[in-house]
């Protein structure tokens, strides 16, 4: 621990600023892009799971049980040495980008589908008679409304994304916490553990924290109106 | 398709498959140990946290509380994990071979599990403090009125109704720490995940081609798959199957 207040890892750790600032640039472009297509993909299969077309049901059942299931760890390393031992290797932020998507995709489905499904059927119903078409239906009346139901759960699977593309480390990543860790184990650089750690921990918790809050207060101000709208029912009706 | 019987050969070695159901065990061993005790930090951050608010000394408490439950909330586990390798203690008795593994190994097992409860106790503490502040004023009322001082309040009034609301929730966490678990793999041989990554390594010696083939890849880590998906799902079949459940009364609750 004495390490903390070593002058001399510190200089270490600030020589060493570079290696820090790439990681935190690896970990952000996987980030970015993964939430990119988590939103796609969740979109995607929590319209299925929602569309009461029961083959479509069944596909996005299957895809956000079987990711849901099993460990991202395991994705990535599927997904990377599959593609490496029959020589199609594409790199190991691309190979993250796409695990970390495909695995967040599966959460951001189950989000999207109870967002859906909190909707009154009068709201589906009345689009339809209306004459919207699905598309139309969707984009205009329901996902508007669904929205702030939606956005507080998906905020917290994006500060899990973020956590999440630690896992790249085991594929040999490029990613704040793996360069942090070759920084501390490397032959020239090592020995400042308490300073690397601590640094590469507040870059997380500068990003995180400030994500998780904001779901946080949502989500507690949705539920704030919620009960004051059911309270002002309650009064209306026993008013009547 | 030789390859792929060559790499399907390798879950009939006998050596293999409990060299992997070894490490199946050892998941389960390391996420409910990790659960079970972050159960207990969890409850006592979420006690401090929701009612450790008037006075100096447990406003302090609770700030340190607070802190904790969002530093570990907001952070990697690996990190973590990296950070136990190094700083935390290993008890000397723990040191020595166990469990078919080399005292290194215990020593890091240790130090992983440490990392992994340090990181599962943040959440479960939001998700007992999501129980208790479910909990009606009235309890606390009633418990006062009937003489209950305030441990006992908390013991026998206030934490079992508590546990019993967040039971769905806690045994969904105990899927997430099975998979949380795989990042021991990242640093020991241990569990499933690291031990099929080994077998792996060293496909070319078992699967009798001489050299590591795609079909290796997906006979192994579908295999591991398999495993962690049967386990998880038949946990959330459970959950599911409790929570329709109390649906169902409290439905009929409202109906009567």
């Amino acid at each position: 621990m004495s390490g903390i207040f070593s002058m001399r890892a510190w200089e270490k750790v600030w020589l060493y600023r570079g290696t820090f600032l790439l990681g935190l640039w690896n970990t952000a472009q996987t980030a970015v892009l993964a939430i990119l297509l988590a939103l796609a993909l969740g979109i995607i299969f929590g319209l299925l799971a929602t569309s009461g077309k029961k083959p479509l049901q069944t596909v996005s059942r299957i895809y956000v049980e079987v990711i849901q299931n099993t460990p991202i760890l395991l994705q990535t390393c599927f997904l990377y040495y599959a593609l490496a031992f029959s020589g199609h290797s594409i790199g190991i932020i691309t190979t993250g980008i796409l695990a970390l998507g495909i695995y967040t995709g599966a959460y951001m489905a189950e989000v999207v589908r109870a967002g859906i499904e909190a909707i009154p059927k009068g709201q589906f119903e009345a689009a339809q008679s209306q004459g919207f078409t699905y598309l139309e239906k969707m984009y205009y009346i329901i996902l508007p409304q669904s929205v702030k139901i939606i956005l507080p759960p998906m905020v917290n699977q994006v500060v899990n994304l973020i956590k999440n593309t630690s896992c790249l480390y085991i594929i040999g990543g490029a990613d704040l916490i793996s360069l942090t860790y070759s920084f501390v184990t490397g032959v020239n650089t090592g020995g400042a553990y308490a300073p690397a750690y601590l640094v590469s921990g507040f870059l997380f918790f500068v990003i995180c924290f400030p994500l998780s809050k904001i779901a946080s207060t949502w989500e507690l101000a949705l539920k704030q109106r919620e009960q004051r709208v059911e309270f002002a029912q309650n009064k209306t009706q026993e008013r009547r | 398709m030789s390859s792929l019987e060559a790499s399907l050969s390798m879950l009939k070695n006998g050596n293999i498959l409990v060299y992997i159901g070894k490490g199946v065990l050892f998941t389960l061993i390391i996420s409910v140990v990790a659960v079970l005790c972050s159960i207990l930090i969890g409850s006592v951050l979420a006690l401090v946290r929701n009612y450790c608010t008037k006075g100096i000394l447990p406003r302090i408490i609770h700030t340190l509380a607070v802190i904790y439950i969002e530093v570990f909330r907001n952070t990697p586990l690996l990190l973590w994990i990296f950070i136990c390798l190094v700083f935390c203690p290993c008890p000397a008795f723990l040191s020595r071979k166990m469990f078919g593994l080399t005292s290194v190994e215990t020593k890091l097992l240790f130090k992983a599990a440490v990392a992994l409860i340090l990181f599962t106790s943040s959440v479960i503490a939001e998700i007992v403090r999501g129980g208790l502040n479910g909990i009606a004023k009235g309890q606390f009322e009633a418990a006062h009125a009937q003489g209950f001082n305030i441990v006992q309040t908390f013991v026998y009034i206030i934490l079992p109704q508590a546990y019993r609301s967040i039971l769905p929730t806690l045994l969904s966490q105990v899927t997430s720490t099975i998979k949380d678990s795989s990042y021991l793999a990242n640093v020991a041989v241990i569990e499933l995940m690291a031990r099929v990554k080994q077998i792996l390594s060293s496909a070319s010696q078992y699967n009798g081609t001489g050299n590591i083939n795609v079909s290796d890849v997906f006979v192994l880590f579908g295999f591991a798959a398999v495993i962690y998906f049967a386990i998880n799902y038949t946990l959330s079949c459970v959950v599911r199957g409790m929570q329709k459940r109390r649906n169902r009364q409290s439905g009929l609750m409202k109906a009567a």
